[in-house]
């Protein structure tokens, strides 16, 4: 009478196995793209760094560290930190013009919203060298906007806004400011209207109840629009190729030309790797920063 | 003394008025209660008096200066949210330390406030906790320190004890009550609880659709309602329409004479009037002028309840009779009370 009945033991039994099927069954698919697409690819890299060039390209099957020795040269270090400066400045112009423009578009009546996030992804419908091109026509120096300059008596002579790291940076930007306007405007939509007025209410002015309240709340927001901007702004080629002028190159450039010019792997994969190391460390900073701000796993 | 004066404030949100030309004067050391149904602008009201919304009309001053001319950070009035919205990202020692860090004040003296507001509170465990961390009881005292440990001249509390359940709400009403005595703040309580107003407030206002109806001390709100809607709204009541004649007041269709009222005052013969009666009025009487028949009883310990379906009438007849009850339902009954305790409520 006490027993259990078999059957409803195996049931019980087959309840308890399900979760663990179940995962791998959705997560299935994704895994397989990542091993297919990001891992092999990833590794085929890593592995390309400790052998010699081939002639056109690919790869000889004899190890050697020369690849690494001559990445440590000045001048590749130059402009891994010339990347690593424009993509920074890029980043921190894109948050300080996107915060305030999400955070008005989030404070917007509910009808307007969508019309103003459209608005914000509608450069995202043009293709990306057209508008990489119309850049070119505006700041070259009879550009749109060294004639207007011109024209008003501002300037004498056109400035020589093209082919800077500011036209890169203006670029770049243009191109990746709504990867940053997009996550702020999902951190500061959810945030409750009310912490600001609480903070008011106890006597925090506006930029005190910015500062404690409103910035915390919406940080990751802040690093995830920040990691949106940094990463693809490290690796780009075509803007600093079409606004730079081939002058300033970043390291985007390099691992093109190694691969496709010069034509060699190795050289290329060891450039390649040097992005994806600052990337790691970025986001490792930045896991480590949303984890400590949020508040979350913070259990005194 | 007048604390605070409101005086002809009115709030629209396009064509919706959630205040219409609301005027109140609160006194220093009060318990204040704003009483009304959802929906009627009583948090309009305290969102007005705390600055974070701008009245249509109307002025307000605070100790005789004008609030309306402070922004929300500089004026002494403190708000506890009917959503609590505590910091999430701060401890709860942190919460309640917020305001008092807005004041500059000395390291030590924020300490031994916070220490001292947790103790009042019942909560001196909980302070490196944070609020999700917390129950819903534990969120409400903690929004409730971190608004008195500001020593505000006024403390306004919307629906503070709306999420609680009933055994916690009754004693954190007792508790309520008892800092308000010991901090001597000036507190105005929002409710749509009217059981919960007249047990806490010295004063209530009760609010209907952005109006103030009546301003009163909880027992004369019940024994003299002037409105009929206060006469509704504000405890169980009896509620005839009629016209006044020189024998009482007449319902057409209903009873065999006219009802039993007070002497009418200065109301001529002829105006319509709304005759109130409370249930423990009403009382079995065979000579009675209204006669009907027992719908429905229901015990309460010590009192019952009696629902009476009178003729002409759309609603019951209440009454309440100590004990149990003296008629079981079907039986034909008749009904009446002492005419003292039948109150007229004039044309609005
Ligand atoms: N910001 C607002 N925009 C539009 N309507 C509002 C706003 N705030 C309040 N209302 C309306 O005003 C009326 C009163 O609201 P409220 O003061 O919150 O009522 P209560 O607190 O008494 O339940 C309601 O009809 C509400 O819908
Ligand atoms: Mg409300």
């Amino acid at each position: 009478m006490t027993a259990v009945p078999k059957d409803a033991r195996t049931r019980a039994a087959g309840r308890a196995r399900r979760p663990r099927a179940e995962p791998l069954v959705l997560l299935g698919p994704g895994l397989l793209y990542l091993l297919a697409f990001l891992l092999v690819p990833l590794a085929l890299v890593l592995s390309y760094t400790i052998f010699k060039r081939g002639r056109f390209g690919g790869i000889v099957h004899e190890a050697t560290g020369d690849n690494f020795t001559r990445a440590a040269d000045p001048l590749y270090l130059d402009v891994l930190l010339t990347s690593v400066k424009l993509a920074t400045m890029t980043t921190l112009l894109a948050l300080a013009i996107g915060y305030p423009t999400a955070y008005v578009i989030a404070r917007l009546p509910a009808r307007w919203k969508t019309p103003a996030l459209v608005a914000v992804v509608l450069p995202f419908w043009t293709n990306f060298l057209i508008r990489t091109y119309a850049w070119i026509v505006l700041l070259n120096s009879e550009g749109l906007v060294n004639s207007a300059l011109t024209d008003l008596g501002v300037i004498d002579r056109p400035l020589g806004l093209l082919y800077t790291d500011g036209a890169i940076v203006t670029g770049l930007l243009y191109a990746y400011l709504p990867l940053m306007i997009l996550p702020l405007y999902s951190a500061i939509e959810r945030l409750d209207p009310q912490l600001a007025e609480a903070s008011a209410n106890l006597g925090a002015g506006p930029a005190r109840t910015f500062l404690s309240v409103t910035l915390p709340l919406t940080l990751p927001g802040v690093l995830t629009g920040c990691v949106f901007v940094f990463v693809p702004s490290l690796g780009n080629f075509v803007i600093p190729e079409l606004l730079g002028g081939g002058r300033t190159i970043m390291v985007g450039n390099l691992v093109r030309d190694q691969f496709l010019k010069a034509r060699d792997w190795p050289f290329g994969s060891v450039l390649a790797l040097s992005i994806v190391a600052v990337l790691i460390a970025l986001l490792t900073v930045q896991a480590w920063a949303a984890r400590r701000f949020s508040g979350e796993g913070d259990h005194a | 003394m007048t604390l605070l004066s409101v005086t002809g404030v009115s709030r629209r949100f396009g064509d919706v008025t959630a205040l219409d030309d609301v005027s109140l004067d609160i006194v220093q050391g009060e318990f204040f209660a704003l009483l009304g149904p959802s929906g009627c602008g009583k948090t309009t009201l305290l969102r007005v008096l705390a600055g974070f919304e701008r009245p249509d009309t109307g002025t307000v001053t605070l100790d005789g200066a004008d609030l309306l001319a402070l922004p929300a950070h500089r004026r002494p009035v403190n708000l506890m949210f009917q959503s609590y919205a505590l910091f999430p990202h701060m401890t709860v020692e942190k919460n309640i330390a917020y305001g008092l860090h807005r004041e500059g004040l000395p390291k030590d003296e924020i300490r031994a406030r916070v220490a001292g507001v947790l103790a009042t509170i019942g909560l001196p465990g909980a302070a490196k906790r944070r609020p999700n961390q917390l129950s819903g009881g534990q969120r409400q005292r903690v929004a409730l320190a971190r608004a008195i440990v500001k020593r505000p001249r006024l403390l306004l509390l919307d629906e503070p004890l709306s999420a609680l359940d009933k055994k916690v709400r009754a004693e954190m009403q007792l508790e309520l009550k008892r800092l308000q005595h010991e901090v001597g703040i000036t507190f105005v309580v929002v409710t749509h609880d009217q059981e919960e107003a007249m047990s806490l407030a010295d004063r209530i206002a009760v609010f209907s659709e952005g109006r103030v109806e009546q301003v009163d001390a909880p027992v004369s709100l019940y024994r003299r309602p002037r409105t009929r809607f206060v006469a509704d709204f504000v405890g169980a009541n009896n509620l005839f329409d009629g016209v006044l004649r020189d024998g009482g007041v007449e319902v057409p269709g209903v009873g065999s004479g006219p009802l039993p009222c007070e002497p009418p005052g200065d109301l001529p013969a002829g105006s319509p009037v709304v005759l109130s009666v409370r249930p423990e009025n009403v009382r079995f009487d065979d000579e009675g002028p209204l006669a009907g028949t027992v719908m429905d009883t229901s015990f309460f310990g010590g009192v019952s309840r009696v629902a009476v379906e009178v003729g002409g009438l759309t609603r019951p007849v209440e009454l309440t009779v100590p004990g149990t009850a003296p008629a079981d339902p079907g039986k034909p009954v008749r009904l009446s009370w002492n005419p003292d305790r039948a109150i007229l409520i004039g044309p609005a």
